[in-house]
């Protein structure tokens, strides 16, 4: 059986930084309260009137050469079905390593004491249904699925579109994709 | 549930094989070890498919209870407004059900009005003192000394209940001060209103102009979805804002226009597309009236003039007219919703619609859609209201807008104080509408409620309308209640229905309920014969002719498409007086105004100060959500937007807080700053819905700024009464620390 | 390719994380200077005897593995405070992960109890020469060479392991350095000298001990301004990173209290007591073990708080 590549793609032309990918994400992961596992960035570059503006939707970036999986002490930041990365609660120490590796800084202590972030809603996916942020996006802007598939659908937007990631220059491999 | 198998994504195999596969590659220690794969286990046990209440759209959501706490809302697949999809605002309903400032029992003032001095009295005692009230009322004065405001579902059976009791006079703030300058510049024109959701074939349409209309923050989700969706096609989008929103972030052309000018910029709009002949001459030519009248009025109006009004450049005015009308019919300058800024709203609806008309799109793929909608008769069995109630004295003595087609709610307020209106209101019903925030001039609206023998309040948080009413009643929240079977005309004819997903908590009530026990003290009852909304709602649906356990099943019942537009073979027709599209009304002409629409350049800020714009964010419903704790998690303040140039000239820091003072004195803060290049020099913007004061909103209250206590000036719109609002002018002052 | 104005909002507000990421605090600052001072402890005593091939007979340098496993011990319980769940401390040791550095020292850590323990039980002090402990002492005494040779094998690791934990940190752009796990190394050789010199010494170890610290002040000094060569001649995130030193809101602290009181002055100081054979004073090795707590308090504040998402 062939490895999927799990990977989310932000349609950045299409998000208009509403937040229900991050609340949606809230309620259906019973994200503690004040804590959220996504955000929405609005950059705004230039000056009035000649302004350029970007707005995404991001999260854990879910790398294929994580920092965080590298800096566990206990492997409880392990890679999981699609090369997923998830901290297994009951192996954490809480020791924050992983949290000072990433460059996203999309991880924090849950109050519990295990440090906590996005799983792409693998307990979604492992029975077919898609993360809860990119079921709600009214905007479509999110996608999701299997980039080693060379038939799903994001890998043919990976094909079609112009994409970046967020600070390649880490070597982290990064798998959130923000088409331009 | 079947139906968002569409939603599942092709991993089939690769998924069944998931944990296995997954846990192969790991160590599992003594067994020590939770499963690969966590599941928070937030579905519920039980799923109801009911309706939205966060705004008025009403998406159809399915909402998840495990051990009867509801754990999520997530969108139903199966109903049209929402397609299984949600703004941040409907997965939120749990932050609303489990707000701990909820009203909990009725409630009896005991103190001065506005002393929020309140007795907790058992609802016995609370309806029989509101009925002894109203019936007092309608003794000495007639039943239309009661008047309903009224915003949301569930408001529909307190208008049940009113005019069962006598009394027509029902306002909702949605018109006069917001929608209604739009619905009556393009009933004028096209004959019919754009109504709500607007029939705006979005999703087709290829070009698209937005007039301080900020889509993606103002979040109506079929709307929203349509809109993306457009530009994920590649749809051209050009947008008319003094500040550059999230929309024209995404524009081919922002268009930072000077607040006050749109006028100007229509006119010259249509004078390039008259005069390049970039409009629809056929489309013209069989449904449409005053082509040449048109040509003439707008023949000077030139983009160069226009670029003098309106602060833009004549380049851009043409370049964005061309690229709308290149995509006609395909092309849309999207309407708008609220609309209620300068007080000549309903003539710069006609320029809009007029725009729209050339480019050829009422009726037409892209467009204007023509909705259909399934027949319900209302309450089958029910006899008709025993009173023809006289007109609504929403209007000051000797004034008329003629052209007004709903009461206005500001009007019916003033009308409380006596001796004003042609006669007074004396009581008011104030459904799920925070009167304090809604309506501009609050000092008026303090002034009007003294003048009141009675003030009824039905809520389900202590807004600030509340504390000044004589009894409150706590309404059980959506999530709690049975409401009206929604029929709303669209694209696809289809019924949806509210169901309770859970019992009410505390003491709070369904509004059916407390709308049936008011009749039954006021002699009404044979207007409520259901015991509970539930059974009405049977009702209506078996009468109609529907399977009730099915949409039960699915919230939802979508019947057949039927054609909606030209290109599907239905044939426009428009209910102007000459059955055409009036590009020069004669309406308007015969009742004393411009024919078509003039333009007149707004009054400058004085020196110092700023013109105050308000707007929506993505998150929140005005007022109604801002002490929702699940929402605010993502925003909890508004913030006042200033131009970086001109704070850094005065030298205010963003971020710091900081007080606004209008021209009349009146204050607002303290709100924090936000410096920033996306917005013009002249005005500031901020979010409405804030700086509660309300002691029982524990979490709004102090939150940023009220707009509302800014406006306290309007610039009425004589053709339909609106409240022109973004006429105040507004100081910043620094908050010493 | 961009405008130099920008602006930037996020809706990220997790506690701990932003607006700036503080995740360590004063317990890491003390573990990571014990490690570093009981490092230094290991290699200089073990460096000590082999040089002199004879176990010392002053009080103070027998006592020394002992003073240094109850200092780590000390190191650890801050640590182990540190952690967020404590009831999951035992997970270190059910996983060796041999990329990371936390696992390393984890690992290590457990493995200076035994040679700390038994290089003590191999220079008793006369008094605890208990006949019980004569099997024991005998085993210690005849590997005595060996267990040299580690511990300052062992101290090497865990000197080079307090900065490498931080180093290998990429994500923390001023952490980001090779630099920083030899300079942790020296300021914990040079913290532990100084440690020794406050302890009952005979007059030639002293001397002895002064120079090398000396040494290893310049090293250490060295070191640093290697570190702020390579934030100003790096990427403009070593720029970033840098600048808090350079002008930046750790300027005034770090130039202070690491460089002039930690370094400059016991330098000085010591190489005036070397040349005009000065009695010591108590005061330059209080200086250094000042220094060295606030190199490792400075980093660990200022360090976590250069991100990547300072990067535009």
């Amino acid at each position: 059986m062939r490895n999927p590549r799990y990977v989310m793609l932000v349609d950045t032309r299409l998000c208009v930084g509403c937040k229900a990918c991050v609340l949606a994400c809230k309620s259906e992961n019973n994200v503690p309260d004040g804590y959220c596992r996504e955000w929405i960035v609005e950059d705004i570059w230039g000056e009035f009137p000649d302004l350029r503006a970007e707005i995404r939707s991001t999260r854990c970036n879910h790398c294929s050469n994580a920092p965080c999986v590298d800096a566990c002490p206990t492997g409880a930041s392990h890679f999981a079905l699609g090369g997923v990365v998830l901290v297994d609660h009951d192996a954490c120490t809480g020791c924050k390593a992983c949290i000072a590796s990433c460059p996203y800084d999309a991880r924090y202590v849950h109050p519990d004491g295990y440090v906590d972030k996005c799983t792409f809603c693998l307990h979604r996916v492992a029975r077919g249904e898609l993360p809860a942020c990119v079921t709600v996006c009214p905007t479509r802007t999110l996608h999701f699925g299997d980039a080693n598939d060379p038939h799903s659908e994001v890998s043919a937007l990976l094909r079609s579109r112009e994409w970046k990631v967020d600070h390649p220059e880490t070597g982290a491999e990064p798998n959130l994709y923000f088409l331009v | 549930m079947s139906w968002s198998r569409r939603e599942f994504i092709q991993i089939g195999s690769v998924a069944l094989g998931a944990t296995s596969l997954a846990l192969g590659g790991r160590r599992s220690l003594f067994g020590l070890d939770s499963p690969d794969v966590a599941d928070p286990h937030t579905d519920g046990d039980r799923v109801v498919a009911t309706l939205c209440e966060l705004c008025f759209w009403k998406c159809g959501v399915l909402a998840h209870v495990q051990n009867g706490r509801v754990t999520k809302i997530v969108g139903n697949p199966a109903h049209p407004l929402s397609g299984g999809k949600l703004c941040p605002r409907g997965t939120g309903g749990i932050g609303l059900l489990y707000d701990p400032d909820r009203l909990k029992q009725p409630l009896i003032r005991r103190g001065d009005r506005g002393s929020q001095h309140y007795e907790a009295v058992s609802w016995e005692a609370a309806l029989d003192h509101t009925a002894e009230n109203l019936l007092k009322i309608k003794a000495k004065y007639g039943p239309e000394a009661v008047a309903l405001f009224s915003h949301g579902f569930g408001g529909s059976f307190f208008k049940h209940l009113l005019n069962a009791y006598g009394s027509d006079n029902v306002g909702a703030p949605s018109y006069a001060q917001c929608r209604g300058g739009r619905e009556v510049g393009f009933q004028l024109t096209f004959g019919a209103p754009v109504g709500s959701p607007e029939v705006l074939d979005l999703e087709n349409c290829r070009a698209i102009a937005l007039i301080g209309s900020h889509l993606g923050e103002n979040m109506h989700n079929t709307q929203v979805q349509e809109f993306a969706t457009a530009l994920s096609r590649g749809a051209q989008l050009i947008v008319v804002d003094p500040r550059f929103s999230t929309a024209a972030g995404k524009a081919k052309h922002w268009l930072p226009i000077k607040p006050g000018t749109d006028i100007a910029l229509l006119l010259a709009w249509i004078h390039v597309m008259l005069s390049e002949n970039l409009y629809d001459h056929d489309y013209i030519a069989k449904y449409a009236l005053g082509l040449e009248e048109l040509k003439a009025h707008v023949a000077d109006k030139t983009p160069e003039w226009a670029a003098v009004e309106t602060g833009l450049s004549a380049g851009q005015i043409v370049d964005s007219i061309r690229l709308l009308a290149g995509a006609r019919p395909a092309a849309m300058l999207h309407p708008g919703r609220h609309t209620a800024w300068y007080g000549d709203d309903a003539q710069r609806a006609r320029a809009m619609a007029i725009v729209n008309a050339l480019l050829g799109n009422y009726g037409r793929q892209g467009g204007f859609y023509l909705p259909t909608k399934l027949p319900v008769a209302k309450y089958p069995g029910v006899p008709a209201y025993a009173t023809k109630p006289p007109p609504a004295p929403d209007k000051p003595k000797g004034v008329t807008y003629p052209f007004a087609d709903e009461s206005l709610a500001h009007g019916l307020r003033d009308a409380s104080v006596p001796g004003t209106a042609a006669y007074d209101i004396k009581g008011w019903i104030v459904y799920g509408t925070n009167l304090m925030q809604a309506l501009p001039e609050p000092k008026k609206t303090l002034a009007a409620i003294q003048h009141l023998d009675f003030l009824l309040a039905i809520d389900v948080l202590p807004a600030e309308i509340t504390g000044f009413a004589d009894v409150v009643l706590p309404e059980a929240t959506y999530l709690e209640r049975w409401d009206d079977v929604a029929v709303t005309p669209y694209k696809e004819p289809f019924v949806a229905i509210r169901q309770p997903v859970v019992p009410p908590m505390y003491g709070s009530k369904p509004g059916w309920w407390i709308a049936r026990e008011l009749s039954k003290r006021l002699g009404l009852e044979t207007y409520f014969p259901w015991t509970d909304a539930g059974q009405m709602v049977e009702a209506r649906l078996s009468a109609a002719g529907f399977d009730v356990a099915q949409v039960k099943k699915t919230g939802v019942f979508v019947a057949k498409h039927k054609p909606i537009c030209l290109e599907e073979g239905l044939e426009p027709t428009f209910a102007t007086p000459s059955k055409k599209i009036e590009l020069f009304s004669q309406q308007l002409a015969d009742a004393g105004f411009d024919p078509m629409p003039k333009y007149t350049p707004p009054e400058e800020p004085p020196e110092g100060q700023f013109r105050l714009l308000t707007g929506r964010t993505p998150t929140h419903t005005f007022g109604r959500t801002t002490n929702n704790r699940f929402l605010s998690q993502v925003y909890s303040e508004n913030e006042v937007w200033l131009n970086a140039r001109i704070a850094k000239e005065r030298g205010l820091a963003n971020g710091e807080m900081v007080s606004l003072v209008n021209q009349d004195g009146e204050r607002a803060g303290p709100i924090r700053l936000k410096a920033t290049q996306r917005i013009r020099p002249d005005c500031v913007f901020m979010v409405h819905g804030y700086g509660h004061e309300s002691k029982g909103l524990h979490f709004a209250r102090g939150r940023g700024g009220n707009d509302s206590k800014l406006m306290s000036r309007t610039k009425i719109d004589p053709l339909m009464g609106g409240t022109g609002m973004s006429v105040n002018f507004v100081r910043i002052e620094q908050v010493t620390p | 390719m961009t405008s130099p104005v920008h602006e930037t909002v996020t809706t990220r507000l997790n506690p701990a994380i932003d607006p700036a990421l503080h995740i360590w605090g004063w317990e890491i600052t003390v573990y990571l200077f014990l490690g570093g001072l009981v490092a230094g402890l290991f290699i200089l005593s073990a460096l000590f005897e082999l040089q002199k091939a004879k176990p010392s007979t002053s009080s103070g340098m027998r006592s020394v593995p002992l003073l240094a496993l109850v200092l780590l011990s000390l190191g650890m319980g801050t640590l182990f405070l540190d952690l967020e769940y404590k009831a999951h401390v035992y997970r270190f040791y059910l996983a060796f992960r041999p990329s990371s550095p936390m696992s390393w020292g984890a690992w290590i850590l457990l493995l200076v109890y035994p040679v700390g323990l038994l290089l003590w039980l191999g220079n008793l002090p006369a008094a605890l020469q208990l006949p019980v402990l004569a099997r024991p002492m005998a085993v210690a005494q005849r590997w005595r060479r060996p267990l040299l040779w580690l511990s300052v094998a062992m101290g090497v690791g865990l000197g080079l392991y307090t900065g490498l934990l931080l180093g290998t940190l990429s994500a923390r752009i001023q952490w980001s350095s090779t630099v920083l796990g030899p300079l942790f190394l020296t300021s914990g050789i040079s913290t532990g000298a100084a440690l020794l010199l406050l302890l009952p010494l005979h007059a030639d170890e002293r001397k002895t001990l002064i120079r090398w610290d000396l040494v290893a002040i310049a090293t250490e000094l060295l070191l640093l301004a290697l570190l702020l060569i390579g934030y100003a001649s790096g990427s403009s995130a070593a720029r970033m990173a840098g600048a808090v030193f350079m002008g930046g809101a750790w300027t005034a602290s770090f130039w202070s209290l690491v460089v002039v009181v930690g370094l400059c002055v016991p330098l000085a100081m010591g190489l005036l007591e070397v040349r005009k054979h000065l009695p010591l004073i108590a005061l330059t090795p209080v200086l250094v073990l000042i220094g060295g707590l606030s190199l490792r308090a400075i980093l660990l504040a200022s360090g976590q708080e250069t991100g990547f998402r300072l990067l535009p």
